[in-house]
């Protein structure tokens, strides 16, 4: 029973890993395939099955005629992101700090519905939100421009700082807060003296949202710029043409998802627990 | 010099946390304040240390306004129940924080923090972070962050609730060397525990439902406290407590229990009573049938909730004995312990102070 209960499990574990891992397997061997190659039917091992090429790659940084030149959307793409994940962090730290630690009430409203109102930006659909963006970037003269991207995608990460940062702060004691100002500090030295140092777990949880969320976006990169600026999902998807470059599509995926990837195995030493261990018992 | 606290009145969500509290907290004292859980023991502490705010009601401190300094700026320590220390920081740190927040230089800091932590037997866990120390030395850290301070006013919120039995022993009689060094400070100590209190001396001071209900000398507070309420919080198991009357020379308990006369009772005029007798002042050697309810050992000693012809009560027997609920003991009471309460609750007469036990 124990022996068919662990072969199933295991089961489980290879399929899950595999439909997990599979399309980057595919994406990398169709990165370094030929138009021929990838049309001859599947094939995984290179050198055996299909003859290796860096022409998907190649098409990547190739300026004019065929292909697309990804650097600069991918520089912008990092400037929008890095700066309005930055941003929305330092702002939503501060907002779900107060969130926590001190209570508002405008009329019916109480902490708790303010907390659901920054979330609640994110239930609607990104097209509800599309034209006001729009007419207010145009109203700004900020259309087409990174710091017009970087106003949107503020107010579109901000939420999701807020809301892991008030989650956070709320399993922080607030007897810490309230310790530190025995021990000299005022309520600003206590957040960033005691509390701050304390909350990177959920800083970099937070901070990695943020990154993911803004790195990935498409649709707003899409509706929001034209011709001047060009942010990294959208320039991926101006490669396809009449005839799909899969070989340079998945070039550009693995592109893509590698910074994610980077950043994810430097936040993960952040996001084990135990970080408060020690504060109270 | 002296903390001075009057008619402060802490009222949350219409519950009265503090109730027209009035005290004065001399320097170099030791005050334990003893109450149930919610007597208003913990507010108290954080009111004195500015992290709620009365109502109405003074403090002041050496005879200047207290309760518009903020917090950050009182001259306060305190160590909670919890142990709350810094995480993120060594144990050394941890100690030297509210020095370097008071401006001191990070050498003379660390100095006096080290010789703070060896005071309450922390060396050679100076570099060690509190999550890797053990409840008691995570508590000591709190500690030594509390004392480096030299605050004016040093808070101790039932410090060794949280702790296991060896280590509260332990730490409880380290306090009296701890506290030796406080000799300027007001310190200011709270627990549940009568014992504990009656231990570390000096002033007690009795809370109940957010009020003072009884101030002295420890000793004298346990030998004549002045009200019911204020006999079963100084004693622990409580106090038991019978109704009766005084007639024709006898003591008249329910259950047809008549007891004759103590002197130290006989000024009484006849009529109703009420009788309180410490569980420790009953034995099982009588003629008042019981029944037995509960049976617990708590050290050496058994601890019998008893329910007889008198009412419920409790009796405390010296050595681990072994009864089954349900079973019958007979129980006697000694008179000469008696103590004599008005049918309101108020202290008429006390028996002798029991020099034996307490020399």
């Amino acid at each position: 029973m124990k022996t068919i209960y662990l072969a199933l499990k295991y089961l489980a574990i290879l399929l899950w890993t595999s439909f997990v891992a599979l399309p980057f397997l595919w994406a990398l061997t169709t990165s370094f395939k030929t138009a021929n190659g990838v049309t001859g039917g599947a094939t995984y091992i290179p050198w055996l099955q299909y003859k290796p090429s860096l022409e998907g790659w190649k098409v990547l940084v190739r300026t004019g005629g065929q292909g697309i030149d990804i650097v600069g959307p991918y520089i912008s793409s990092a400037i929008v992101t890095l700066s309005a994940s930055f941003l929305s962090l330092a702002l939503g730290t501060l907002a779900a700090y107060g969130l926590s630690r001190f209570s508002y009430r405008l009329g019916f409203l109480k902490n708790s519905d303010i907390t659901f109102f920054f979330i609640s930006q994110r239930i609607m659909p990104p097209i509800v939100l599309a034209i006001p963006f729009f007419l207010m970037l145009q109203f700004l003269g900020l259309l087409d421009t990174i710091p017009g991207l970087i106003l949107v995608y503020i107010a579109l990460l901000l939420p999701i700082a807020t809301w892991v940062m008030v989650d956070f702060f709320n399993n922080i004691p607030r007897q810490v807060d309230e310790m530190a100002m025995i021990d000299g500090c005022n309520p600003i030295g206590a957040f960033v003296r005691v509390i701050l140092p304390n909350s990177l777990p959920g800083i970099a949880v937070a901070g990695l949202f943020c990154i993911i969320f803004g790195w990935n976006d498409f649709f707003f990169a899409f509706t929001l710029t034209f011709t001047k600026t060009q942010l990294l999902p959208v320039a991926v998807v101006a490669l396809n043409s009449s005839v799909t470059p899969w070989w340079s599509l998945s070039a550009s995926a693995l592109v893509s998802v590698a910074p994610l990837v980077i950043i994810a195995f430097f936040v993960e030493r952040f996001l084990s627990s135990g970080k408060m261990a020690g504060a109270i018992r | 010099m002296a903390l001075v606290l009057q008619n402060i009145d802490l009222r949350e969500d219409g519950i009265a946390h503090l109730d027209n509290v009035s005290l004065e907290f001399k320097r170099g004292r030791l005050y334990t304040i003893l109450g149930r859980t919610l007597a208003g023991k913990t507010t108290l502490l954080r009111t004195i240390a500015g992290l709620q705010h009365p109502q109405r009601g003074s403090m002041e401190l050496h005879g200047q306004d207290y309760l518009d300094i903020p917090v950050w700026k009182r001259s306060t320590a305190m160590v909670y129940q919890q142990f709350i220390n810094y995480p993120h920081l060594s144990a050394l740190a941890n100690v030297m924080f509210p020095l370097k927040r008071a401006g001191m230089s990070r050498d003379k800091a660390r100095r006096r923090a080290r010789a703070v932590l060896a005071g309450v037997g922390l060396s050679g866990f100076e570099n060690r972070r509190p999550g890797a120390l053990s409840g008691g030395q995570q508590q000591r850290v709190a500690l030594a962050r509390a004392l480096v301070k030299r605050a004016d006013i040093l808070l101790l919120d039932e410090p060794l609730v949280n702790l296991d039995y060896k280590l509260r022993e332990q730490l409880r009689e380290d306090f009296q060397n701890i506290f030796k060094g406080q000799d300027d400070a007001i310190v200011i100590y709270t627990t549940t525990e009568p014992a504990e209190a009656i231990q570390l001396g000096h002033e007690i001071i009795v809370m109940d439902e957010g009020r003072v209900i009884q101030q002295g000398n420890s000793l004298d507070v346990f030998n004549a406290p002045t009200t019911i309420r204020c006999a079963e919080v100084i004693n622990d198991p409580p106090m038991n407590i019978f109704s009766g009357t005084i007639d024709k020379g006898h003591i008249n308990l329910q259950g047809d229990v008549r007891l004759p006369l103590p002197s130290h009772l006989d000024q009484l005029s006849e009529g109703p009573y009420r009788f309180g007798l410490r569980a420790a002042d009953l034995s099982i050697n009588g003629e008042i049938e019981s029944e037995v309810e509960l049976s617990e050992i708590s050290g050496s000693q058994t601890i019998l909730h008893l329910r007889g012809g008198i009412g419920s009560f409790i009796l405390y027997e010296e050595g681990v004995y072994q009864y089954a609920i349900g079973s019958t003991v007979n129980v006697s009471l000694n008179p000469d312990r008696i103590y004599g309460f008005s049918v309101q609750g108020d202290l008429v007469a006390a028996p002798a102070p029991m020099s034996k036990q307490w020399r």
